[in-house]
């Protein structure tokens, strides 16, 4: 018991303790220097019949989850696949995948903001192809897709969850598959894809609980705009919490968040007994 | 005798058709990874330009290289004291934290108490709690801790472990055979000894991983401190670089914002470099696959 101490009394103290009070200050108005007045279902009442700027946000939030998580995940799935060909020079290839995802934060939001220039880079090297580029940050059309086109450069982790699981997968399934004459596409559908099926599932719980919880690109890239386009649940729940002191109102958003992420992730773990196949689980 | 010629040909087709592929791997392979590598050099490129030369068309590097724009970053803000405060954060939070989680971890692989299975069980739900949920609350405590606008604030909540590392090392705890346990236990070892004479040197791989992601995390942490934190010099530089957020200057401070980026990214590259190799490892050895 005295082992697990560290751990219990920080997530009691900082954990479950701010958990209970956030569901309690939900239903209070609470600007911080005074103290919290219950107010009952208020905050929540507001929020969805008057409050156009959240509903915007669960939408773009929506939006975003809907193309960044399954993109980000054939992404990754198709990286691992490539580095998983016993190429040479395999650990360049897989270091050059992975360092976006170690630098991760403003700096590579500054980097973003320039590559998306009207005549930045990523406009230009369209231009070789014969496309003329959007104007990514000052359109409302566009914004979006160009924040989770920079998304996908965040793959690293994903990928590195992957290409374990590749290699994890025993030679002697593929050598069976071939005695049965499977070609490789078969191969790939029948064990790979199988064999994969609990690292799949691990990296869409992580990406779908992560991706509603984008906030540095949104904050400093496009700062929720152009009008509100980019504004995503916890840039609100920042502006509202910690620009307007709305404390109270700030934890309905929170919440509501909290609701959205759980919910997604139970109907996951509800779906994983179809398709997940977890080596051995038989034989328990 | 007659059917040998088909199957010949067949197999040279084959051998081109795999000789293609192979080409086409390594095709895809270089030009993924120069699309994801080469922002970096860009972002160096940049930061020791001037904001003119940035869409100069045919300049491939500058020369003169506008060093001045480091020393502009320097001057603007405390720099100082960003790099210092992050440094502090992430040592502390990262080394005692990775050595929390061994101690827990342990706890959870090794040790039958009561509660155990429940406790484990809470914490394997902690991981699907967004931490943003609690962030109102934990200001507040924070407050009344007067820890508001502290680094302070930044660490303590780290020291526990953290659930997603514990979780990887209990992981890796229990691939290790309990007999050595037993062995080191009758040699007269305490608890804590198997953990750090036996365990902790088996699991290097693993504490590497979780080291990696621990430091990674606290360098880039931005939400919390972004909240906590106020007076310029007690910032750490995630948050210090928004200084340099475009705001009224626009398009001016594009090489300044590169040249800080370089700074901030610099020592996690390196730190990266250094421990990326038991790290690959280590993530292949863990549970984290699934």
């Amino acid at each position: 018991m005295l082992f697990v101490a560290p751990w219990l009394i920080t997530f009691i103290w900082f954990t479950l303790g701010p958990f209970i009070a956030s569901f309690y200050l939900s239903f209070t108005s609470y600007r911080f220097h005074d103290f919290p007045t219950w107010i009952g279902f208020e905050n929540y009442t507001r929020l969805f019949t008057d409050d156009a700027k959240f509903v915007r946000s669960v939408l773009n939030t929506l939006y975003y989850t809907a193309v960044h998580v399954p993109g980000i995940m054939l992404l990754a799935f198709f990286v691992a696949l490539l580095l998983n060909q016993k190429v040479r020079g395999q650990p360049i290839f897989r270091t050059a995948f992975y360092l976006p995802s170690v630098t991760a934060g403003v700096a590579t939001a500054f980097l973003w903001i320039v590559l998306l220039q009207p005549n930045g880079l990523i406009n230009q090297a369209l231009g070789l192809v014969g496309i003329e580029g959007p104007r990514w940050l000052t359109s409302t059309a566009w914004a979006m897709p160009a924040l989770i086109l920079m998304s996908f450069w965040g793959l690293g982790t994903t990928m590195i969850i992957y290409l374990a699981a590749l290699q994890g997968i025993p030679q002697h399934l593929y050598e069976a598959a071939s005695v049965d004459g499977a070609g490789v596409v078969r191969k790939m559908w029948h064990v790979t894809v199988p064999m994969m099926t609990p690292a799949i599932f691990l990296t869409a719980v992580l990406q779908i609980i992560g991706s509603w919880q984008v906030f540095t690109q949104a904050l400093i890239v496009t700062n929720g705009g152009p009008r509100d386009s980019t504004l995503f649940i916890l840039l609100h729940l920042y502006r509202t919490g910690f620009e307007y002191f709305q404390m109270g109102y700030a934890s309905a958003i929170a919440w509501i968040l909290f609701v959205i992420i759980l919910i997604f992730t139970i109907i996951q773990f509800g779906f994983a007994r179809r398709w997940v196949y977890y080596e051995g689980a038989n034989e328990r | 005798m007659v059917s040998t010629e088909p199957i010949t040909i067949r197999s040279t087709s084959a051998r081109v058709f795999k000789t293609l592929v192979r080409i086409l791997v390594y095709l895809l392979l270089i030009g993924g990874s120069l699309m994801y590598a080469i922002p970096f050099v860009f972002m160096v490129r940049w930061s020791v330009m001037t904001i003119g030369q940035f869409y100069e068309p045919g300049l491939i590097w500058p020369i003169p290289m506008a060093w001045e724009n480091y020393s502009t970053v320097w001057n603007t803000g405390p720099l100082l004291w960003w790099i210092l405060n992050s440094t502090i954060v992430t040592f502390t939070a990262s080394t005692v934290g990775v050595l929390a989680a061994c101690l827990v971890a342990y706890g959870f692989s090794r040790v039958e108490f009561p509660g155990n299975r429940i406790l484990f069980m809470v914490l394997l739900s902690t991981m699907m709690l967004p931490g943003h949920v609690t962030i109102i609350p934990q200001v507040i405590i924070f407050r009344e801790l007067g820890w508001l606008d502290s680094i302070v604030a930044l660490i303590v909540p780290g020291l526990g472990g953290g659930a997603f590392y514990i979780f990887i090392l209990r992981q890796f705890f229990m691939t290790i055979p309990i007999e050595l346990d037993e062995a080191a236990r009758t040699d007269g070892a305490s608890r804590l000894g198997i953990l750090f004479r036996v365990i902790m040197p088996l699991s290097k791989p693993a504490i590497a991983t979780v080291a990696v992601f621990s430091f990674i995390g606290n360098w880039n942490e931005f939400f919390l401190p972004l909240v906590i934190l106020n007076s310029p010099d007690r910032l750490t530089l995630a948050v210090g670089m928004r200084y340099f957020s475009a705001g009224q200057y626009g398009a001016q401070m594009h090489n300044l914002q590169m040249a800080i980026s370089v700074i901030a990214v610099g020592p996690i590259i390196v730190a990266f470099f250094l421990a990326q190799r038991h790290f690959i490892r280590g993530i292949t050895l863990t549970g984290i696959k699934g």
